[in-house]
């Protein structure tokens, strides 16, 4: 009676090991790529959900050019040279003012598409 | 709707699918202009349109019965073009105006003559009338007071096939909600909240983004509606708003790459998805020019390749495998050989026979059923 009970008690072991492990690599792959990433970047906000990192998401590229603020930049910087784009000139941040030469040219009329060839 | 020969099961052994036609250029170096953004065949399926990032539209029509070529019947030919959007640029806001085609929708036909309409979406959902062009009804906004409090915005929305009062939108943070514009003119509150629970010991920084949905359609039933996340597709019965009925994995190995994947943006890629005639089988696009079925019935599944290498016509396309980890098998590709360059983010399927468009980056390719 006793050896019947030991025997069934390993193999429940089993199985719930089995089952933890499971879960357990179903997590770690997210998790792992999360620790890649924090290594890389320590400086990255806990929560990707906020307003900035929405607000580039909708911006989708497109820049902003205010004729007033860069005009009135100028005049306050005289003869100083205006603050230009940082190495992400995607990404207009509070203090930079785009200038003329960051906006993209405007595109004109384009030929007829390859797939009507 | 009882498809043509759709009602078997499309994925595994019983389809065939084959190479019909392939448009586009052979380019090495893809103009941002050429790049499909839209695909949708009208509700006949006589018609396909397509919109790309240049603003331009291209509708093919299907080849009836023709005499002098015999084959043709059935291919896709150039109806008419024309530049639907241009660049333009918003002086009042400063704001450049992206002439990229978000979405094409038929409309159904009134007369002799074939309407469309090509759209965008935003942070609201407005209702136009389409004789009254200078106005229309603003139904949905989430666009709150100080923008610095935005958390989640409007990622997809649809109505509802038959029920025009019904309308759906999805988030960023990978819900569904649904409306009912009877209830109320404004829709802010809505009539059913969809949300699959997440376990909160497996969340990750990356929980959100890859919940984030980027396409939702309803079935041709109006019974269910699927939805696309990152790595998966859900389909949702409309009755039911606590979990979906099925969820189908697209490419669940990516799971281990979130993090490249987060550095190369792709992990923001917004695939879309479709259903078959029938509502038994489902598809949407994935890398490297591969694109996945799922047969709801049977629960199988296929990954197929748009290549030019597999252009021969009538040539049959042979099911790709990506190896997850492990030992690699002859014909299978490893994770880290796919091209993440190669993305189909828009498929159609014709809502009556099985005849899917695929695009693949510039070029538009056209499979169909052998027994077509």
């Amino acid at each position: 009676m006793s050896q019947k009970l030991e025997e069934e008690n390993p193999a429940e072991e089993t199985g719930q090991e089995k089952q933890d492990t499971q879960e357990k690599e179903g997590i770690l792959p997210e998790r792992a790529e999360e620790a890649k990433l924090k290594a890389k970047y320590p400086s990255l906000g806990q929560k990707p959900g906020g307003s900035d990192f929405l607000m580039k998401r909708l911006q989708k590229g497109q820049k902003y050019f205010d004729s007033g603020d860069y005009n009135m930049a100028k005049a306050k910087m005289k003869n100083k040279q205006l603050p230009s784009a940082g190495p992400d000139k995607n990404l207009v941040t509070g203090d930079h003012i785009p200038t003329p030469q960051d906006l993209p040219q405007r595109k004109s009329s384009l030929l007829t598409s390859k797939l009507a060839g | 709707m009882a498809g043509a020969g759709g009602g078997g099961c499309p994925a595994g052994n019983d389809f065939q699918w084959c190479f019909s036609q392939v448009k586009g250029a052979v380019d090495e170096d893809v103009a941002e202009a050429d790049i499909i953004s839209t695909v949708e065949f009208n509700y006949s399926g006589d018609l396909l349109a397509t919109g790309d990032k240049g603003g331009r539209v291209v509708i093919f029509q299907r080849e009836q019965e023709n005499k002098i070529r015999p084959h043709s019947r059935g291919e896709y030919n150039v109806y008419s073009t024309f530049q639907s959007h241009e660049p333009e640029f918003d002086y009042l806001k400063s704001l450049e105006i992206e002439e990229k085609i978000n979405k094409i929708r038929w409309l159904p036909q009134q007369n002799a003559a074939h309407f469309l309409l090509s759209t965008n979406d935003d942070l609201r959902i407005n209702l136009w009338h389409l004789e009254i062009t200078d106005r229309s009804f603003n139904i949905v906004d989430i666009k709150p007071a100080n923008m610095e409090e935005l958390t989640e915005v409007i990622t997809a929305a649809e109505f509802h096939p038959h029920q025009c009062n019904v309308l759906v939108y999805s988030s960023s943070k990978g819900t569904i909600r649904l409306c009912d514009m009877r209830s109320s003119a404004l829709c802010d509150r809505h009539s059913k909240f969809f949300e699959e629970p997440e376990d909160p010991s497996s969340r990750s920084f990356f929980s959100e983004i890859i919940s984030s949905i980027s396409d939702v359609k309803f079935s041709h039933s109006g019974r269910y509606m699927m939805t696309r996340d990152y790595l998966s597709v859900k389909v949702w019965d409309l009755n039911m708003e606590s979990r979906p009925v099925e969820t189908h994995q697209v490419h669940e190995y990516l799971r281990s790459k979130l993090c490249s994947l987060y550095e190369n943006d792709c992990i923001f890629d917004k695939f879309e998805c479709c259903w078959n005639g029938s509502d038994s089988a489902v598809m949407t696009g994935s890398y490297n020019n591969f694109f996945r079925m799922f047969d709801r019935s049977t629960r199988r599944d296929v990954t197929l390749e748009a290549s030019r290498e597999s252009s021969k016509p009538r040539a049959s396309l042979k099911p790709r495998k990506v190896c997850a980890g492990g030992k690699r098998k002859k014909d299978e590709i490893s994770v880290d050989s796919l091209d993440f360059n190669k993305k189909i983010l828009h498929t159609a399927w014709h809502p009556v026979d099985n005849v899917i468009a695929v695009a693949a980056t510039n070029n538009l390719y056209i499979f169909q059923d052998k027994a077509n």
